[in-house]
């Protein structure tokens, strides 16, 4: 992949990292950066702990499905005037560490059979592990493109995913026995973890999903702030990986 | 073939509050005591301990501490005429599990049960008329009083360090109390919490109607506190990452922060982790426990023989190794007949989510699972409920417990569930909303109770616990009637743009979280006909087994269980300490 750094966005960072005040508080950063052009690669600036994109491994997905994951992720979270979308935040590195891993597998996942369709109220009710799901979901997206549009899902214009992805929220889609709108559902979720979740598990990367909102990430004391009503939080937010560890212990004083 | 241990007095199922808090007092009574934790060890340090605790995926998502449903869930059903298929997922609860259990990953909010809810029945017959009850209903009287638990109630206020105004002081009302709340010996001992914005605009709207606002009582240490087992506690830094997570900084109370390190300090109190109970084993007569059996963490069945076996799963799991036991008479909807699994309920919760100009931050980060400021002037007995024709009631609040944005996004309705807009609404409204949550009582009804399922099974190759649940119409007509109430006061609040007021509907689904609290199915009683156990939490018919826990609830209240979970876990352990290790038999006869 082309490593072509996004100039605008990093001298914001930049601002942000350096303190500059008012950066954070007024939002203006968000405001002001530029929106990663659609199709651009991450920048390579906004991934401090994952090297440069290059040189991310697949670990589930093979690159048809990572671009898949791409294209539908930059739809469900786009990169727009408010800042980086799902696809510039990692999704499909986060989606792809998740899948691969024990949570993939169905760890949390009852699976013992019968499986039957069951009432709304009963909820998931299919074999499939979150892995399987979604490497079908994918291969059946792929047969119905190519067959209606002569193209892969990611190759099509975005007014086109936009469609797609309707139809196959709506349960439209006739990926049997995978229910479309199933699928929807988990890559919708899938997506929003990523873009929120802490940047170790590969997505929201620079924690552009907290900038996003405004969430302070793994930082967490607020007992001097928390009767300040209405004012701001004007900290930096923080990931797992970059936050001070500490250890209390029984006893010691605190806050 | 299982391994034979050798015997002990007494093995407690389960490692979360009620374990630890009678395991611990048994062996200061010089018994000899065994805790078997199907869960792993988990200590606040360095299991809990930041930055690596706020994680959001691993601890909400992908529920580090919540019994795992791909070994152990529950199948579900609306009624008798469907077929429950397995939750296989959670959505609707998360059961705990490891050391501590629940009691680990708990909210912390804290409240003891009401008066009237301890006499239900009796009391709204007498205030209103046996008809306030709708026929189907099954709500009956505690065989105890709250004046009877007081004591106990105190005692484990003192255990975690409740913090709280204290409203009602031995019947004198206080200043800046709840007005509503039950008597109580002594004032919390320790001082409330801090208000975020949000609660202070709820407190606010709620004053000027009419009612009375006050601080939620919590089980996080606001100061430093040494509790009454010596234990240490430090103040909460309302960090935020409170309800699903342990609490790094031994402020939330917990089994591991209060009670297990002085337990373990005993030469005959021991826990085993690793430890799943498969069932209690009887004599051939069936009228006493001989120990329980278990599979470790090798894979080895184990038989562990005792003297007492002490009950103190999560709640409904109780009911589920009792069946499995066959200790006690199961519940037949059909024929009325039979107790174990009868009369389950859940919580009756609705909410109302409030949406803010843009000049209103409300900072939804800055909290803790138990930051509240709540009103009971619609709870329990406490207004007229001859006009609106339902029995219970409910607490309103705004709590900030969460500003994760995984689980924390808030849109107004209508909102795109993705793309652009979806965005730019979350953006919008991620630090400009809250809401306001409306918790209710639940009443049973015949048709609301666990079983053991006859197709679905767990890894061990034992049968699911079986729900059927639906609300009955009393706790729809409620939640409409608290969930009005709480749209008036959101509109009445400063910087609210909009509201959207959501009453509890049928059907019940198991698609959505509604609390934890699964409460029921071993019902505590003075009727061996309509209860499991008898006051003191002893098995009627196997004397030798006791439970604690909120399964012990013949009906769910209004306020949050863990409260009175302690109390009764107390009343009980004083209860064997006093007279069962003196004279094993029935308490009650």
């Amino acid at each position: 992949m082309e490593e072509k750094p996004v100039q605008g966005r990093r001298g914001i960072l930049k601002a942000i990292t350096l303190g500059v005040p008012g950066a954070w508080v007024t939002g203006a950063h968000a405001a002001t950066a530029p929106a990663a052009a659609p199709g651009a690669p991450p920048s390579p600036h906004a991934m401090p702990m994952a090297g440069p994109p290059g040189d991310r491994t697949l670990k589930f997905f093979n690159a048809n499905e990572a671009q898949a994951m791409d294209a539908i992720s930059a739809r469900l979270i786009p990169a727009d005037d408010l800042g980086p979308g799902a696809k510039e935040a990692g999704v499909t590195f986060f989606m792809d560490g998740q899948l691969a891993g024990a949570w993939g597998t169905g760890d949390q996942l009852y699976r013992q059979g019968p499986f039957e369709k069951g009432t709304p109220e009963q909820g998931y009710q299919l074999s499939f592990t979150p892995a399987e799901m979604i490497r079908r979901g994918l291969a059946s997206l792929d047969v119905a493109t190519r067959k209606q549009d002569g193209k892969p899902f990611a190759e099509l214009s975005a007014e086109q995913q936009d469609a797609w992805l309707q139809k196959m929220q709506a349960g439209e889609l006739d990926f049997s026995p995978l229910p479309s709108d199933v699928f929807f559902q988990a890559l919708l979720e899938g997506t929003i973890e990523g873009f929120f979740s802490d940047p170790m598990y590969g997505g929201n990367v620079d924690m552009v999903g907290w900038k996003l909102v405004g969430f302070p990430g793994a930082f967490a004391s607020f007992s001097n702030d928390i009767e300040r009503h209405g004012v701001i939080w004007a900290g930096q937010p923080v990931s797992i990986a970059t936050a001070k560890a500490h250890n209390m212990m029984d006893g010691d004083s605190h806050g | 073939m299982a391994k034979t241990l050798p015997a002990v007095d007494v093995a407690i199922v389960g490692g979360g509050w009620t374990g630890a808090i009678i395991g611990k007092e048994l062996a200061a009574a010089n018994q000899r005591v065994v805790v078997l934790e199907r869960g792993e060890a988990r200590w606040p340090s360095p299991d809990f301990q930041g930055p690596n605790v706020h994680d959001e995926l691993k601890y909400t998502r992908r529920h580090a501490l919540h019994q795992n449903a791909a070994s152990e869930t529950y199948t579900f059903r609306n009624n008798i005429d469907q077929k429950a298929l397995p939750m296989r997922r959670w959505q609707f609860a998360y059961p705990g599990t490891h050391l501590g259990g629940a009691g680990n990953h708990w909210s912390g909010a804290y409240y003891r049960f009401d008066p009237t809810d301890f006499n239900i029945r009796s009391h709204y017959t007498e205030r209103y008329g046996a008809k306030i009850f709708d026929a189907d209903l099954t709500s009956q009287d505690w065989p105890m009083s709250y004046d009877e638990l007081e004591p106990y109630f105190d005692r484990f206020d003192y255990l975690i360090g409740a913090s709280g105004q204290a409203g009602n002081l031995k019947g004198q009302k206080q200043a800046d109390g709840n007005p509503f709340e039950p008597w109580r010996s002594r004032p919390y001992p320790n001082p409330p919490m801090k208000v975020p914005f949000a609660p202070a605009l709820f407190g606010a709207a709620a004053k000027g109607l009419g009612y009375h606002p006050y601080v939620q009582p919590s089980a996080l240490a606001t100061r430093p506190y040494v509790n009454s087992e010596g234990l240490h506690m430090s103040a909460c830094v309302y960090c935020g990452f409170c309800s699903n997570f342990g609490c790094e900084h031994f402020a939330k109370a917990s089994p591991q922060v209060c009670i297990l390190p002085v337990a373990m300090k005993m030469e005959n109190f021991e826990i085993r982790t690793g430890a799943h109970v498969l069932k209690v084993e009887l004599t051939e007569d069936k009228k006493r426990a001989r120990g329980v059996s278990y599979v470790d963490a090798a894979g080895e069945e184990v038989f562990q023989p005792a003297e007492i076996v002490v009950m103190c799963a999560f709640s409904i799991n109780n009911v589920r190794l009792l069946l499995l036991s066959g200790i006690g008479k199961p519940f037949d909807p059909v024929t009325n007949t039979g107790v174990v699994g009868r009369n389950y309920t859940h919580q009756t919760t609705s909410g109302v989510n409030l949406f803010f100009d843009e000049a209103t931050n409300i900072n939804p980060f800055m909290g803790a699972g138990a930051v509240a400021v709540t009103m009971d002037d619609f709870s329990a007995d406490n207004f007229d409920h001859g006009p609106h024709g339902f029995v219970g009631g409910g607490y309103l609040q705004i709590q900030v417990v969460s500003g994760a944005p995984i689980g924390y996004h808030p849109t107004p309705k209508g909102t795109p569930s993705w793309g652009s807009e979806w965005k730019k609404q979350v953006k919008r409204y991620y630090n400009h909303s809250a809401s306001i949550t409306i918790t209710g009582s639940a009443q049973p009804t015949r048709g609301t109770y666990l079983s053991l399922d006859p197709t679905y099974k767990d890894a061990w190759g034992l049968p699911l616990l079986r729900i059927t649940y639906d609300f009955p119409d009393n706790d729809i007509r409620m939640s409409a009637f608290l969930t009005e109430k709480g749209d008036e006061i959101g509109r009445a609040m400063k910087g609210v743009v909009r509201t959207e007021p959501g009453p509890r509907k049928k059907p019940f689904t198991a698609t959505s979280y509604q609390s934890t609290h699964l409460t029921g199915g071993t019902a505590i009683g003075d009727d061996p006909n309509t209860s499991v156990v008898n006051r003191y939490g002893q098995v009627w018919d196997v004397p030798n087994v006791f439970v604690a826990g909120a399964s012990l609830f013949p009906q769910n209240s209004g306020y949050n269980p863990t409260g009175t979970v302690g109390a009764t876990a107390y009343w009980i352990v004083e209860k064997i300490k006093a007279d069962y290790l003196r004279s094993p038999g029935p308490l009650v006869t």
